[in-house]
């Protein structure tokens, strides 16, 4: 590991952190020019993290230690997780401690800790929310470790930087097998982001609401911390789609030259426009789903990343 | 390593003589509580932790025998000790050592069975198990597992006035013997035509395939009997909540893994080389296991039945890893194989450490509330913190949450999983792959179930007002939980190390000459030339780092005020513990996906009803297709068979008439 390495580890990380909330910025952005609506700024999602974190915590009277940790471990994970998902460049130091079945973890480990804190004060939607954030997570994690799986078989690994060389580096062809993991990966990311179809993160309404509900206890810095993460999962999520279905751009090698890695900052920029624009219209196009019906989406994104999983051991494409 | 002149087998002997002797002294004084709980059963822990010291120990020793002279004056008891044995008297030690502790503890007066006779039974029970472990013959193998199924069964109806828990005992004890006939048939195939009966005499015979198969799927229903493999599970949801909790731990934790040993000795010992498409059928019961066992702890509302199916669907998943390592070995793929088969030993240390912290867990929670029944708990972790937040850490580890322990071995086995593509048999590498997506599902699921199960625990408020008068754990059980909670993460950190451990057994088994050990003692590499690490310590490490520069930053740039206030909950002003979602509540999305998995009876209200009643009894498929017909199908024997008994000593004479006529026609 050279400190070029470091370096791209530590760059990426920072990109992560700071253009999170900018992704989501601009994803509210494009949607609102879809919908004729009149767009916030660009930097509102900033702009409610910084207030957030002068005002004073409210905590619930009898919240415990758990509700204050949550916030923190929630974050904490996703962090971790920028700095394991080669966005930049493939060769991060980090990457070595953990692969893309311990990434799925850490989305676990993130949800898991949410969902406790939702429980956590026993509130009737905080519970509601939980319940409901579990029912989205058990199908769409195996979903998304199926995806991965996939990407694992075709790259004979489960390393994060190994799946992203060997899918940059291929030749180029279409892999039906992956096409339908596409698919299933898209799903999973509106489910487990909170967007529509299955949550809507534009509205307060109570009886729909999944990651909300998990929320409205939270103030403050808790709450300032909780958007930035559910941002930085969002941008996370972004980050694994182009390893794994468009990696080209991403500094691969051993030994990276720096102008391959300064080029590759536009790249995921422009990427990173291009997917907010196109998840923008995803959820101007379609209308949210009922909660019963969630599962029905959900079990559909797990079927395809098993037909995606299963195509590829029948073709060996 | 030698200790003195004393051969580390000798030292497990005389550490499980040792147990038995603890028990004995409880008879001294059977009604004595103090003796009980102030000496003897932190004895039994000592002694538990020697066992452990001593199997992690010598588990590079090479195997040695022992042939004691106790039994039949022509059967001596033969014992063995090797790499396999080692890591589950490990296993049985280590686990046990924190659960006698909890015990210590935990158990009062007036609890049923005299306290000096329990204590009996307990070491009893923990003896016989490492018998079982150590046994190098039919015979000492047999005579232990028994010993263990009583000693067990005893220890389930400890309180044996409750006619549920007599019920309860008795399914145990039938589905046991049941599963014990299995395993001595098999025993009596692999012998193999010698009449010998010693372990050794059944390595050496040759037998056909045919005749191995059959030994190998008697010793399959045998031990799926006892491990709780669907569809012999029925009497595990009812038989481990009936006993005391540091039972239920043991039962869970430590007994179904001597079912598992059994498998692995039957096997990869004994019959040698397994033929592939023999781990087809643990694979697939495995996988449906799990998702059975998983599916049915979520829609559970008692906690000790809720983890009593998470332990099938844990069972499920070590017979999925069982299955693969077979399949695995049986086409060559030897490194493989040795993965597998570490996988599954791991999993099986690491379910022990959780499922035994979750179920004292739960034993504490009914000391301090005696309530059982999810709905009516809630909000404990301001009263029992210690008892909380040990038993999140098992919570955590059970849903396979990095870095905790059960993740390492779902990693493990999804590594493995990822090489099922490459076995040369074509259709069968296709569909094997999925068994992964069937993993993944069941982990998923198990995460589920924790939030449920320590949620409404733990969390929100006390559903009932007598919750706010539950007090913490006592020291001794709080030793107990520590000492598990401390196992789990343990085993989560040190992954590297406790798979070179664990990679003896493949190698002493020769399924593989070596198992290539990781580059670096801090990150793990599954196999050489694959890509692919995790390094929980790092992991760990970064989140740690990361949470606290946050909160560094935080409290430089900002400040840290806060102060306390009602709940929100969008405004609503008259909040009460009722509001809350109930387990009932938390299950119903699974129950709702997964109907056709429960054989459910529903009584909803009208809107006109003036008492509103809402009544859901969940039951099970095989209970009514399999054990209600084949109990009934007895019943019509017996009844046919019935006739026979007139009740007149005449006809029972014209019956030893007739008998020795036949006998004579048949002699002459």
């Amino acid at each position: 590991m050279t400190s070029l390495h470091w370096v791209t580890q530590f760059i990426e990380v920072l990109a992560a952190l700071v253009s999170a909330p900018l992704f989501v910025g601009w994803i509210n952005q494009c949607r609102a020019w879809l919908q004729n609506k009149s767009a916030p700024p660009l930097l509102q999602p900033y702009r409610g993290i910084r207030k957030l974190f002068h005002k004073d915590v409210v905590l619930a009277t009898h919240a415990s230690a758990l509700f204050r940790i949550a916030p923190y471990v929630v974050f904490g994970s996703m962090v971790c997780a920028a700095a394991v998902i080669p966005s930049l460049g493939t060769r991060l130091p980090f990457s070595d401690a953990a692969d893309a079945i311990a990434l799925v973890g850490l989305f676990a480990t993130a949800r898991v800790f949410m969902s406790l804190a939702a429980m956590d004060v026993g509130t009737a939607f905080g519970t509601l929310g939980a319940r409901r954030e579990m029912l989205v997570g058990f199908l769409a994690e195996p979903a998304l470790l199926m995806v991965i799986f996939l990407a694992s078989l075709i790259a004979t690994s489960t390393a994060l930087p190994a799946i992203a060389e060997g899918l940059a580096t291929r030749t180029l062809a279409l892999y039906p097998s992956l096409a339908f993991t596409g698919v299933a990966f898209l799903l999973v990311l509106l489910a487990e982001n909170a967007r529509i179809p299955v949550d809507n993160p534009a509205t307060h309404l109570e009886l729909t609401m999944i990651h909300e509900a998990m929320l409205l206890e939270y103030s403050a810095r808790h709450l300032a911390l909780m958007e930035w993460a559910a941002a930085l999962k969002l941008f996370n999520y972004a980050c694994i789609g182009f390893a794994l279905f468009l990696p080209w751009g991403a500094a691969t090698g051993d030994v990276p030259a720096p102008t391959t890695l300064l080029a590759s900052i536009p790249i995921l920029a422009g990427k990173l426009a291009v997917a907010g624009a196109v998840l923008a219209l995803i959820e101007t196009v379609s209308a949210k789903l009922r909660i019963f019906r969630a599962p029905e989406f959900l079990a559909t994104a797990f079927l395809f990343a098993v037909l995606g999983l299963l195509v590829h051991l029948l073709l060996g494409a | 390593m030698a200790f003195g002149s004393i051969s580390p087998l000798v030292a497990c002997i005389s550490l499980l003589v040792a147990w038995g002797a603890i028990g004995v002294f409880g008879l001294l004084r059977p009604a004595s509580l103090q003796l009980v709980r102030r000496v003897l059963f932190p004895l039994g822990a000592l002694v538990g932790l020697g066992l452990a010291v001593v199997a992690i120990a010598s588990i590079a020793a090479p195997a040695e025998q022992q042939v004691l002279p106790i039994g039949l004056p022509d059967l001596p008891m033969h014992l063995r000790r090797d790499a396999l044995s080692n890591v589950f008297l490990f296993l049985l030690g280590a686990a046990s050592s924190g659960i006698s502790i909890f015990g210590a503890g935990y158990f009062r007066a007036g609890e049923g069975t005299a306290p000096g006779l329990l204590c009996l039974q307990y070491h009893l029970f923990l003896a016989s198990m490492g018998f079982v472990l150590l046994a190098d013959d039919a015979y000492g193998f047999m005579v232990s597992w028994e010993t263990m199924a009583l000693s067990s069964y005893f220890l389930v109806t400890t309180q044996h006035r409750v006619p549920d828990i007599r019920r309860a005992g008795f399914l145990y004890l039938l589905i046991a013997h049941l599963g014990a006939i299995g395993i001595l048939l098999s025993f009596g195939v692999m012998q193999g035509g010698s009449w010998q009966f010693t372990f050794d005499a059944m390595r050496s015979a040759t037998l056909t395939p045919t005749w191995a198969s059959v030994a190998f799927f008697l010793a399959l229903f045998g031990f799926g009997a006892k491990a709780g493999l669907v569809p012999l599970h029925v009497w595990l949801p009812e038989a481990h909540p009936a006993a005391p909790s540091p039972v239920s731990a043991l039962l869970s934790g430590v007994m179904l893994k001597t079912a598992l040993y059994g498998v692995l000795r039957v096997t990869f010992d004994l019959l040698g080389d397994p033929v592939w498409w023999w781990g087809l059928i643990p694979l697939v019961l495995g996988l449906f296991t799990a998702i059975y066992g998983v599916v049915f702890a979520a829609a559970q509302t008692d906690m000790k039945r809720l983890l009593a199916f998470s332990s099938i669907e844990n069972i499920g998943i070590l017979f999925t890893g069982v299955g693969l390592a077979i399949v695995f070995s049986g086409v060559g793929m030897t490194a493989m194989a040795a993965l597998a088969l570490i996988a599954v030993l791991y999993h099986a240390i690491n379910h022990a450490f959780m499922k035994s912290l979750l179920f004292l867990g739960t034993g504490s929670v009914l000391h301090a509330t005696g309530e059982r029944n999810l709905g009516r708990l809630g909000g404990l972790i301001h009263r029992m913190p210690w008892v909380a937040w040990l038993t999140l850490v098992g919570a955590l580890a059970i849903a396979g949450l990095p870095p905790l322990n059960g993740f390492v071995s779902e990693w493990l086995l999804l590594q493995a999983f990822l090489s099922a593509h490459d076995v040369p048999r074509s259709f069968v590498n296709m569909l094997l792959p999925l068994g992964a997506a069937v993993v993944a599902l069941a982990a998923a699921l198990a995460a589920y179930v924790m939030v449920k199960f320590f949620g409404v625990v733990f969390l929100g408020q006390p559903r009932e007002a007598a919750l706010v008068k539950a007090h913490d754990a006592g020291w001794l059980e709080r030793a107990g939980l520590l000492w598990l909670a401390a196992g789990c993460v343990a085993l989560g950190l040190m992954p590297t190390q406790v798979i070179a451990l664990l990679a003896l057994v493949p190698e002493r088994l020769g399924i593989v000459d070596a198992f290539p050990t990781t580059s670096s003692w801090w990150h793990l590499v599954p196999v050489a030339g694959r890509q692919a690490a995790y390094a929980p310590l790092v992991f760990l490490l970064a989140i740690v780092a990361t949470i606290v520069i946050t909160v560094a930053l935080v409290s430089i740039f900002y400040h840290r005020r806060s102060r306390r206030s009602a709940p929100w909950d969008c405004g609503f002003a008259r909040l009460d513990s009722r509001m809350q979602d109930t387990a009932e509540g938390f299950g119903q999305p699974i129950r709702h996906i997964f109907l056709q998995f429960f054989d459910m009876q529903r009584e909803l209200p009208t809107p006109f009803d003036r008492a509103p009643q809402y009544r859901v009894v969940i039951g099970d498929h095989f209970w009514r297709v399999i054990y209600l017909r084949l109990a009934r199908w007895v019943q019509r024997v017996a009844e046919a068979v019935a006739w026979l008994q007139q009740g007149r000593i005449a006809t029972y004479l014209l019956y030893s008439f007739v008998t020795l006529l036949v006998l004579l026609a048949l002699v002459l």
